[in-house]
């Protein structure tokens, strides 16, 4: 009775900068890859993130931010989800990310960062190799 | 705490948690286990039944309404704004929002939530985007177990909002208790509104963004098809005009859904409907077990591949075919 496990990811933009072109590019190449993506759209709260991803299953997690307060709402994520049993979940960060702050954020709980230039298909593979 | 060394462990096997206590957890309102009990049942793993043998007689207390209609409607909308009413008279509500998989990839992109934010966290909603996985009909496999899980759960309300429909798909009508059909201005000439099918089977429509030109034209257009109808039933569909993104409507919406409600508690029809729907839902799962047992059968014996040459060669043709391949069973069953 059993099939192939469809992975299932969320897309989601914490913070409060307006751009989620570079996430509708991943949301779309996931889709092209086999996933069942979960978009919930510009200028959610680590709340609303959290809460959905918990509710949706999800794999994995992606988070975009271009506003610059990753180092803030990244950590906030992770920590809700540690909070409330979601800490098998594969987050990953893309964005405009600084170099130097990536290995706090790793710290944090953010498994991988994937910077502009990044291919969809090294992302959608990584997330086929990583998720549970 | 065991449990989670082992599953720390063995991290590619999300298997391993007991479905039992997924069940139990659901049973709850656990989030996480309400969440990850779906997708068993979504993925049909080998537990899925055993699980939903448990679920089951903790069914039947939510109300099950249907959201239907053509893509850009305004039914996530709709949905988002019911659920914002409901919750305000202290309503549990669960939601099932469908969208299309990629018939190329099986891939989905789920979007419905982008227009449910008002209720996203909102204590007692939740929400799950399912992808159709190919299904026809506007309903994903597992959407009606899915209802039944956030029934089980104990949710008041069970909103359950369809893929974008074209005319045809007409399967929420075997899934809800009512179903409302939204429709928005600007959309086809009058003669849409007599076509059988999705016309048929809304319990209640509603003109969304009923701001816009060409609402009262609708509305009219609706209630003429209604008129022609040769056999009045008791309950006359009524029209309601929202306008989803302004709140407005809404309440009398949530009014009519009620009123239908109590309408068919009064005339013993929710019961009659229910019945109807548990009858449909052993047919269809009998019928997708036997149709499993006959591919099971055809593909092992590598018999099929020989009969499939025959026919293309012209020296077989597919209806004798057919006869070989069911033939025996009819003769199993005698």
């Amino acid at each position: 009775m059993s099939k192939e496990k469809i992975i299932r990811v969320m897309v989601a933009k914490p913070g409060l900068d307006g751009h989620d072109r570079g996430a509708k590019v991943i949301a779309r190449a996931l889709r092209d890859a086999g996933m069942e993506v979960i978009y919930t759209g510009l200028r959610q709260t680590p709340e609303q993130i959290v809460t959905a991803a918990l509710q949706e299953d999800v794999d994995a997690l992606l988070l975009s931010i271009l506003s610059g307060a990753h180092n803030h709402l990244f950590p906030k994520i992770t920590q809700l989800l540690r909070e409330r049993g979601g800490e098998d979940i594969l987050v990953i960060g893309g964005g405009v990310i600084p170099p130097d702050d990536i290995p706090g954020l790793k710290n944090a709980g953010i498994k991988e960062i994937f910077g502009p230039g990044t291919s969809t298909e090294t992302i959608a593979h990584y997330i086929k190799e990583n998720v549970r | 705490m065991l449990l989670q060394h082992i599953l720390f462990l063995f991290p590619g096997h999300p298997a391993i948690f007991d479905a039992m206590d997924l069940v139990n957890g659901a049973l709850k309102g656990n989030i996480r286990d309400i969440a990850r009990l779906i997708s068993v049942v979504e993925n049909e793993l080998p537990e899925a039944t055993k699980a939903m043998q448990e679920i089951f007689p903790h069914t039947g207390k939510a109300y099950t309404v249907g959201f239907t209609g053509p893509p850009g409607a305004g039914k996530s909308t709709l949905v988002d704004k019911v659920t914002v009413h409901l919750c305000a008279q202290e309503k549990k509500v669960g939601i099932v929002a469908i969208d299309p998989s990629s018939p190329f990839t099986g891939g989905a992109l789920l979007g419905d939530r982008i227009r449910m934010r008002d209720i996203a966290t909102e204590n007692g909603v939740f929400i799950r985007s399912v992808s159709t996985r190919g299904c026809m009909g506007g309903l994903s496999q597992a959407a009606g177990d899915i209802a039944k899980i956030l029934d089980a759960a104990g949710k008041d309300f069970v909103l359950i909002e369809t893929v974008g429909v074209g005319q045809d798909e007409v399967d929420i009508f075997k899934t809800a208790d009512t179903s409302v059909l939204v429709l928005m201005p600007g959309a086809g000439d009058d003669i849409q509104s007599i076509k059988a099918g999705i016309m048929e089977i809304a319990d209640i429509f509603v003109v969304n963004k009923a701001d816009r030109e060409g609402a009262d034209a609708l509305v009219t257009s609706i209630r003429q098809m209604l008129d022609l109808n040769p056999k009045p039933s008791p309950w006359r569909p009524p029209i309601m005009k929202t306008v989803a993104v302004l709140d407005q409507g809404v309440e009398e919406l949530i009014v009519a859904i009620n009123e239908h409600r109590e309408f068919l508690v009064r005339n013993g029809l929710l019961a009659v409907r229910r019945k109807e729907r548990i009858k449909a839902e052993i047919i269809r799962l009998v019928e997708r077990r036997v149709a499993k047992i006959i591919q099971q059968q055809i593909r092992q014996n590598g018999r099929f591949e020989a009969l499939i040459e025959k026919v293309v060669a012209r020296e077989e043709d597919p209806y004798s075919c057919i006869e070989r391949i069911v033939g025996p069973l009819e003769e199993v069953k005698s």
